[in-house]
């Protein structure tokens, strides 16, 4: 099958939600969140009850490979900042390291230049924190979860 | 493209309706997110012109149940099917784990049917994906309507690979749930298989 699997395990989701938590704070951001490019939501810190997370994901994730679109088109390698500017938020969506999308959320107490600022420094370290997590998903037995399902497993899954 | 999260217990799969335009692929979808529990939903989402017709793809993500004390969750896309649309059909095919092809069993809109697995088998194609290889199945749908072709005749051309194949009444909801059931198994079984060795 073509590309391989997004795998989060415990010691990177720690850190990637401490990365979430840190940049919402130093961007003095209303929200915080990570999407895979395939719009499943990694990770969310800030204000969250009220929003639509899982909507919120998919749509970036649309919105993203839409303008990646665009950038083909044109012969761009891609797009990898946006922005868009409404009249009580703001919303900065990154791609990093061409894998995931950090998408920052805030108001007038803060300020694009803070946001872009912040938000090249968490792309850093998310950086890093991805790259260890595809050198582990590759290990044998990273993904036991799967090995072990059975065929009742998946039965089950429609007899509620 | 499956996504687990060994931390918060979860397994997410992404689905994918196709079909020519107009076959039913939104009505799916629609019959499905009123057919669920309202805890087992999320909203549903469409990108759809002031006709109704899907202009980039709708999104409804739905929880299944526990594997393995992982929760389940699959969310289902499908694709706009006019035929100009092409560019963000393949967007939304990127990162697919199941195919569901809906077909218009209806008599005059076998070119269109054909039309649009070439397309699929193309799309899937150009990302390294062999149609033949994932998890597929068929939905011959609108079978309420007079004007239809009989289902052995859809068959030989619509699915010679014999995969899973459904009669639909997307409207009314005939073999809705027994089509996504069928994905969601094979798309389960697949994940089994491909780290089973
Ligand atoms: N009679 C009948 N009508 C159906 C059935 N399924 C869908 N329709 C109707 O067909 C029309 C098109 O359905 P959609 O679900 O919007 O089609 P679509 O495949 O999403 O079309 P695009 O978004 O253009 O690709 C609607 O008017 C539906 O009510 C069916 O099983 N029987
Ligand atoms: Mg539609």
């Amino acid at each position: 099958m073509a590309g391989a699997d997004t795998v989060i395990f415990e010691e990177e989701f720690a850190k990637i939600n401490a990365v979430c938590d840190r940049l919402r704070g130093e961007a003095n951001a209303l929200v915080v969140f990570i999407v895979d490019k395939n719009g499943q939501l990694i990770s969310a810190s800030g204000e969250t009850e009220h929003l639509d997370t899982t909507s919120l994901a998919s749509l970036t994730a649309g919105n993203v490979a839409a303008t990646g679109g665009i950038a083909k088109l044109l012969k761009e390698k891609e797009f990898a900042t946006q922005f868009h500017e409404g009249e009580k938020a703001n919303i900065h969506i990154q791609i990093v390291g061409q894998r995931v999308i950090l998408v920052v959320i805030f108001d007038t107490r803060s300020s694009l230049g803070l946001v872009r600022l912040r938000v090249r420094k968490a792309s850093e370290e998310l950086n890093k924190v991805f790259d260890s997590l595809v050198e582990k998903a590759k290990k044998p037995g990273a993904m036991s979860v799967l090995e072990e399902i059975t065929d009742e497993d998946i039965e089950n899954l429609f007899n509620e | 493209m499956s996504f687990i999260n060994y931390s918060s217990r979860e397994i997410n799969c992404k689905i994918v309706y196709y079909g020519p335009g107009l076959c039913g692929k939104t009505t799916n979808l629609k019959y499905i997110f009123g057919n669920t529990a309202p805890d087992a939903k999320g909203k549903m989402i469409s990108l759809a012109t002031e006709t109704d017709r899907t202009l980039f793809f709708d999104f409804l993500p739905l929880s299944l149940g526990e594997i393995q004390g992982f929760r389940t969750r699959f969310h289902l896309y499908t694709v706009p099917g006019q035929v100009f649309y092409n560019a963000s059909r393949k967007l939304i095919l990127k990162g697919v784990d199941g195919v569901v092809f809906v077909a218009d069993s209806q008599i005059d809109r076998m070119e269109a049917n054909i039309e649009s697995l070439d397309n699929l088998r193309e799309n899937l194609a150009d990302q390294g994906y062999d149609l033949d290889r994932i998890p597929y199945v068929v939905q011959y749908n609108k079978r309420d309507l007079p004007e239809i072709a009989p289902v052995e005749e859809l068959r030989p051309l619509l699915n010679p690979g014999g995969v899973p194949e459904f009669e639909g009444e997307a409207t009314n909801g005939r073999g809705v749930f027994a089509t996504l059931k069928a994905i969601a198994k094979l798309v389960f079984m697949e994940l089994k298989r491909s780290r089973g060795t």
